[in-house]
């Protein structure tokens, strides 16, 4: 298959993937360490390679409602946004879900403050996992672009209706330069045909949108939102086999399991890190120990199958968390437990905390996670929720 | 070289915090100075001031300053300094912030305050374009400006702060540039020594992004480019006051008024005669 190979960073190449999409309308506001992808997109406008408007709003609550209209009236719309600027949406993004919006957005995954940090985690985007939008965690730039594009044909098909949000780590995926295949334009334009939906003003059709709900019918409205949901799942796995018929690049849907035919310790783990983790299960794998990687790419849906058929095969799971949900664990691990949980088998289980403001995750850290789990096994350890790398003492 | 020396503002600077981040040629050092230096000489106590900021490069003066200091977010410095003001009146609260948190992201914030005339005392660095993420056009942005987010120019009208100010009931508004360090020191201590909602407007320059972007030359360019084309005007309407790309910069002070205050009015409210 014919490549067309630059060397751009993460940022750049959503803003490729989103140039290629044709969105009609862009709107974002400026924060680190997002600001580089809507920067190309202006200038992208602003030299005649796109026909989208580009609004660059006041702030990003703005930036969400400018999208909702403009995807109100059947436009394909696109926003970008990071950490505190993606809390200030929230409003926005319950809205937005509820109103069945396909509005498609970048999220560089950011820490959240207080204390302040521009660095990564994924505590912003973990804490907004109930407002309704498709949520997938991607490894690399070339991921990233993929899925921009993937991201339209799944959030604007008619059985889901639902906004979707690509999540790539704050400068370890959105700063750093990779050699990136750009798409032809004409190859997306036939993946990706021109936006249609019925959920939309028009002279034709006039239409109320974002009025109320009495007790009596509300429960209808989020039961629909959920089916959708659960409909992504299908679309995804059919929209990602298309992808890679026609690109010749595959994502394993939900999930990619990386040398877990036979593991007995897996990690489970999303976005850049499993980059890493990846290294350290192929040295482990050369010394004869059967570790693998689950890498979660959809947290909404949930692969709670896909977690289930893992389980039942391996002795220890591991989940690394960049986020903590205060007071319980890390928000991974919850969903990963929930799934378990549902197996009539027990998997010694740990969670890994970490990662935070930006902190690196390294190769002996990953090594050490992976001992842990074997130990924890061999000794019937008790399962626990561990910060790892800590520089303070602990009660252990 | 005398080591030992100490610098005239060293008590009201957290040393500890320096270098700074701002660029070279950049106005906020100069700024900052004129808030110390007016704070110096008022002799208010600085146990009983607070500075208040939220985002961006304006918004780590706070951090950089010996006195209670809060860094908010983006757009919410007002909001936060009036929650300080109220629950301990004695305190002089000085907000301390950029054209693009204090009048875009939270622009709403700024026209209730005024309205309500909350007795905080707001200092707005105006470098017409979002520095700190490198670059973007604001609401301050003159029109045909070029940012990173507008390269061929910018299309939309900008604010005219110090009229907006005016217009949503300030009781003193002025401006001044980076340049005027004597007349903004002095325009910062007239507003420590005035109840209720002050504004001083700072044109600053910002060489390393707008400045570059816009072919302005280098911070001291932009200085001898205010030298030149400064016109003080004091007691003019602020509406006559709108700045443009490359035209003539009115300063001056604008609004010197009396009324009461939020906390004022409250009690007369409370208390019918």
């Amino acid at each position: 298959m014919k490549t067309n190979k630059i060397f751009i960073s993460g940022d750049e190449a959503v803003a490729q993937g989103v140039r290629l999409s044709r969105p009609h309308v862009i709107a974002a506001y400026p924060i680190t360490p997002q600001t580089i992808t809507v920067e190309r997109l202006s200038e992208m406008v602003e030299a005649g390679e796109m026909d989208g408007e580009y609004m660059h709003v006041e702030s990003e609550h703005s930036a969400i409602s400018a999208t909702m209209g403009a995807s109100a009236v059947g436009a394909r719309t696109f926003t970008a946004s990071s950490s505190q600027g993606l809390l200030y949406m929230a409003e926005g993004l319950h809205y937005c879900s509820g109103g069945r919006w396909p509005v498609v957005m970048m999220n560089a995954n950011r820490s959240v403050a207080l204390p302040w940090s521009i660095y990564g985690d994924h505590r912003d985007s973990l804490s907004l996992l109930d407002c309704g939008w498709i949520q997938v965690y991607v490894e690399d730039a070339q991921e990233a672009l993929d899925m921009i594009i993937q991201a339209y044909k799944i959030a604007e098909h008619k059985d889901v209706l639902t906004p979707m949000m690509v999540n790539l780590d704050g400068f370890i995926l959105t700063h750093t330069y990779e050699l990136v295949d750009i798409p032809e334009q004409k190859m997306v334009d036939e993946f990706l045909p021109a936006f249609e939906t019925p959920n939309k003003m028009s002279f034709e059709e006039p239409k109320n949108l974002g009025f109320s709900s009495k007790p009596d019918d509300n429960t209808e409205f989020k039961y629909q939102q959920n089916e959708a949901m659960f409909n992504a799942i299908d679309v995804i796995r059919d929209v990602d086999q298309e992808f890679a018929e026609k690109f010749g690049r595959k994502y394993h849907d939900m999930v990619e399991e990386y040398r877990c035919e036979d593991a007995e310790v897996v990690l489970v783990a999303l976005g850049s890190v499993c980059g890493t983790i990846r290294v350290v299960v192929d040295k482990m794998r050369a010394e004869g120990k059967k570790v693998g990687l689950l890498k979660i790419r959809y947290m909404r849906p949930f692969p709670e199958a896909e977690v289930k058929d893992l389980a039942r095969r391996v002795n220890a799971i591991g989940v690394i968390d960049k986020d903590i949900s205060f007071g319980y664990e890390g928000t991974v691990y919850t969903n990963v437990n929930s799934a378990i949980s549902k197996i009539d088998k027990y998997v010694y289980k740990s969670n890994f905390v970490g990662g935070l403001g930006g902190r690196d995750i390294t190769k002996a850290d990953i090594e050490e996670m992976f001992n842990k789990l074997f130990s924890g096994v061999e000794n019937k350890s008790e399962e626990k929720v561990e910060f790892f790398s800590l520089n303070v003492e602990t009660n252990d | 070289m005398n080591h030992n020396e100490v610098h005239p503002m060293d008590r009201l600077i957290r040393a500890d915090r320096m270098p700074h981040i701002w660029c070279p040629g950049c106005g906020l050092g100069t700024n900052f100075t004129c808030f110390l230096e007016a704070l110096n000489q008022s002799g208010l106590d600085p146990d009983k001031n607070v500075i208040v900021s939220g985002i961006g490069c304006t918004g780590r003066v706070p951090g950089y300053t010996n006195i209670d200091s809060y860094h908010t977010t983006h757009g919410r410095a007002i909001p936060f300094a009036t929650g300080l003001k109220l629950a301990n009146p004695e305190l002089t609260v000085t907000v301390f912030s950029g054209d693009g948190d204090l009048f875009a992201i939270g622009g709403n914030h700024f026209i209730h305050a005024a309205r309500r005339n909350i007795d905080l005392k707001i200092i707005c660095v105006n470098n017409f374009n979002y520095g700190m993420t490198g670059g973007q056009f604001g609401c301050t942005t003159p029109l045909g400006a070029k940012t990173t987010t507008s390269p061929y120019g910018n299309y939309e009208h900008p604010f005219n702060l110090v009229q907006m100010a005016a217009a949503s009931g300030a009781v003193y508004v002025a401006r001044w540039t980076s340049l005027h360090v004597r007349r903004l020191t002095n325009s910062i201590k007239e507003t420590f020594a005035k109840k209720g909602f002050t504004f001083i407007e700072i044109i600053s320059p910002c060489p390393v992004s707008f400045g570059r972007r816009n072919k302005l030359g280098e911070g001291l360019d932009e200085m001898k480019y205010y030298q030149e084309n400064s016109v003080i005007k004091h007691g003019i309407d602020p509406n006559e006051a709108d700045l443009n790309l490359n035209g003539k910069i009115i300063v001056g002070k604008f609004i010197d008024i009396d009324k009461p205050t939020f906390l004022d009015n409250q009690p007369k409210l409370q208390t019918p005669d």
